[in-house]
């Protein structure tokens, strides 16, 4: 039984905040602030983007250099016809799809089931999965890698099988996809959604594949644009463990030949960038995905 | 603890005969589930209530599939079904968080479980349809489960449990997470619909007005047992423990001497229920509605406060010795009621259930 006054049609209410009626006092300062914070937020932009791409300004400025101040594109050409480098490319992306593969598959379960069956071990597997950030290159290389070559030769079909260099990869890529795909498990409810999805009658593979995987699907895209950029930027290992990817062969034409070697840097770098936006375009999400960040229902 | 199946009111009932026998289960060195035994007759509503930490989830989800007993044994419509994994059961699940898959519709999500079982694309949105329908969510079918509040999700999810035709439906807090007013609104849609598909349920719940207004009969549990069931109003005219007679309901603990089964109490010889302390000092447990208040000049009782709740009232009065009392009657018999008014306090001599002391 509450009585609520009407307020005539086209009437201020008696009890409009004083924020929403108060004119022009203080509306000079507040002016003179908005007009600083767009301006430093110009210049933070303008430094930002003149650190990112003067550099590249400059790789493309020397890679197209011609004799007697001229302008060539002979540099990228050269790349072309360089059998190397096309092996380079193909190794390294070979290596980006088996490792982003091998990370999915090895972490996607053992994290939700963490989540659904053994929460109090979700300590240990991020404590295992971080632990390679503090592991140094070569005591991967010398340590793990000749336990990976071995499975390597005797797993692939050919003998310097590239599977060697996923194995390590995707070690070194579980504290970037672990974070990833963890954000994604902790935005739904897996447990419950899992426990609906298995009294409808869902085993396992069913529950994961068809309920969990699809919830997740930013975390999971997320943690594969991470492995994909790690593994196309990765150098030292690769080189350590004698594989010709793209970033050694860039290394070794860059002693013979300098202008090939930034030009394939900026088309690397290039690749890369577009790879990653079409691997983020791809799996952008489902309408219900994208929506369900809006505000939800009450 | 065992106890007997409904009555007549759900004996012509389709649905399938529920067993807990003797079910143990701990979590560490908590009990949770302490000799629990029940048998669920077809179609009855058997609501389990009980504070957190009780047990009563861990039964449910045993009963579920979804967690697993230490020792005894569940049986579902004769059958041994302690460890038949959670997918294998058919048992439609409600549960208190909002469970609907987020990347499908309303209508694919009330399929799932019939697309699970090799339903065609056309039988199945004729049957979730139908479903919906039945919750009143039809118009929603293409909807995502963020469009939706959380009432109709929860009507969405009722739909998808009961569109697999389960043997059992199993409502674990279905309405904890939903305002007063949905909640109210649901209980009775849950109970229509209980009522009209005749699916055997247990539904748990904290909440006491729900499992008295739901279930054909009440269990109420303390630390892993089963304290008493029987239908809502001998749980709450009859309690049989101490526990059950404070937990369900509002009490008066009032002090008063036991002998040969009765309680003198403010001047009244109550009888005493069974189980009950039957000699010397006792703490009678008085329901408010058998505290009776009359206005009389030179009582040694005055009033406190008066509540007003509708179609009720509740007054709490101070005795003499310093006591408080609450008293609830129909609002049309509060006349002459208010603070510092003298009255004179009586008990109705129905009977009570009194503790030691």
């Amino acid at each position: 039984m509450t009585f609520t006054p009407s307020t005539p049609a086209g009437a201020a209410p008696a009890d409009t905040p004083l924020a929403v009626r108060s004119t022009g006092s203080g509306r000079g300062p507040r002016r003179r602030r908005s007009r600083f914070h767009s301006a430093s937020r110009i210049a933070i932009l303008v430094i930002v983007l003149g650190y990112l791409i003067l550099p590249l300004f400059a790789m493309l400025e020397f890679s197209t250099r011609g004799d007697y101040g001229s302008r060539s594109l002979q540099s990228y050409a050269a790349i072309l016809s360089n059998p190397n480098l096309i092996d380079g490319i193909a190794t390294s992306l070979e290596v980006a799809v088996l490792t982003v593969l091998g990370m999915l598959l090895l972490l996607v379960p053992t994290m939700t089931w963490t989540v659904i069956r053994v929460p109090r071990m979700r300590r240990v597997v991020e404590f295992l999965c971080l632990l390679p950030l503090a592991i140094p290159a070569i005591v991967l290389v010398v340590g793990i890698a000749p336990m990976y070559r071995w499975m390597g030769q005797h797993l692939g079909a050919f003998g310097g099988s590239p599977l060697t260099l996923v194995f390590v990869d995707i070690i070194l890529v579980l504290p970037f996809a672990y974070r990833a795909i963890d954000a994604g498990l902790r935005a739904v409810d897996v447990a419950t959604l899992a426990d609906a999805a298995r009294s409808l009658g869902a085993g396992w593979p069913r529950t994961i594949l068809q309920v969990i995987v699809p919830n997740i699907r930013g975390g999971i895209l997320a943690a594969s644009v991470l492995a994909v950029a790690l593994v196309l930027g990765e150098y030292t290992i690769s080189s350590l463990l004698s594989f010709n990817t793209l970033q050694v062969v860039i290394f070794l034409l860059g002693r013979r030949d300098a202008f090939v070697s930034v030009a394939v840097s900026l088309a690397a770098l290039m690749f890369a960038f577009v790879l990653l936006i079409v691997i983020a375009r791809f799996g952008a999400g489902s309408r219900a995905e994208q929506a369900a960040e809006e505000e939800p229902v009450r | 603890m065992t106890a007997t199946t409904a009555g007549t009111a759900t004996a012509e009932r389709a649905g399938v005969a529920v067993q807990f026998q003797d079910l143990h289960r701990w979590y560490g060195k908590v009990h949770a589930l302490d000799g629990l035994t029940i048998d669920i007759a077809p179609g009855e509503l058997v609501a389990l209530l009980g504070p957190s930490g009780c047990g009563k989830t861990t039964a449910l989800r045993a009963l579920g599939g979804l967690d697993e007993v230490d020792a005894g044994r569940i049986l579902v419509d004769g059958r041994d079904m302690t460890h038949v994994p959670a997918n294998k059961r058919g048992m439609g699940i409600v549960f208190q968080a909002y469970s609907l898959f987020p990347n499908m519709t309303t209508i694919d999500n009330v399929g799932y479980g019939l697309r699970l079982r090799g339903v065609g694309a056309v039988d199945r949105r004729k049957r979730a349809t139908e479903m919906l329908e039945l919750v009143g969510l039809a118009k929603q079918a293409d909807r995502y489960p963020y469009q939706m509040s959380g009432g109709q999700q929860q009507r969405v999810a009722l739909a998808r449990a009961l569109a697999i035709e389960p043997k059992v439906l199993l409502l674990d807090e279905p309405l904890s997470a939903l305002d007063a007013k949905v909640r109210r609104q649901l209980r009775e849609e849950i109970r229509r619909i209980q009522i009209a598909v005749g699916t055997t349920t247990l539904f748990v719940t904290h909440d006491q007005e729900e499992a008295l207004a739901l279930g054909d009969r009440v269990g109420v549990m303390s630390a892993g047992r089963l304290e008493q069931i029987a239908s809502p109003t001998e749980l709450y005219d009859r309690p049989r423990t101490a526990f059950v007679a404070e937990f369900v309901g509002l009490t008066n603990r009032l002090r008063g001497v036991a002998d040969a089964g009765a309680v003198q109490i403010l001047g009244t010889r109550v009888p005493l229920l069974e189980g009950s302390a039957g000699t010397g000092p006792v703490t009678a447990l008085v329901r408010p509605e058998s505290v009776k208040l009359t206005p009389e000049d030179g009582a040694n009782a005055h009033v406190l406060a008066v509540s007003f709740l509708g179609s009720l009232c509740r007054t709490q009065v101070a005795l003499p010795d310093g006591d408080l009392v609450v008293a609830q009657m129909a609002a049309a018999e509060m006349a002459g009621l208010a603070p510092g008014v003298a009255v004179r306090v009586t008990v109705a001599p129905s009977p009570v259930f009194a503790v030691t002391g």
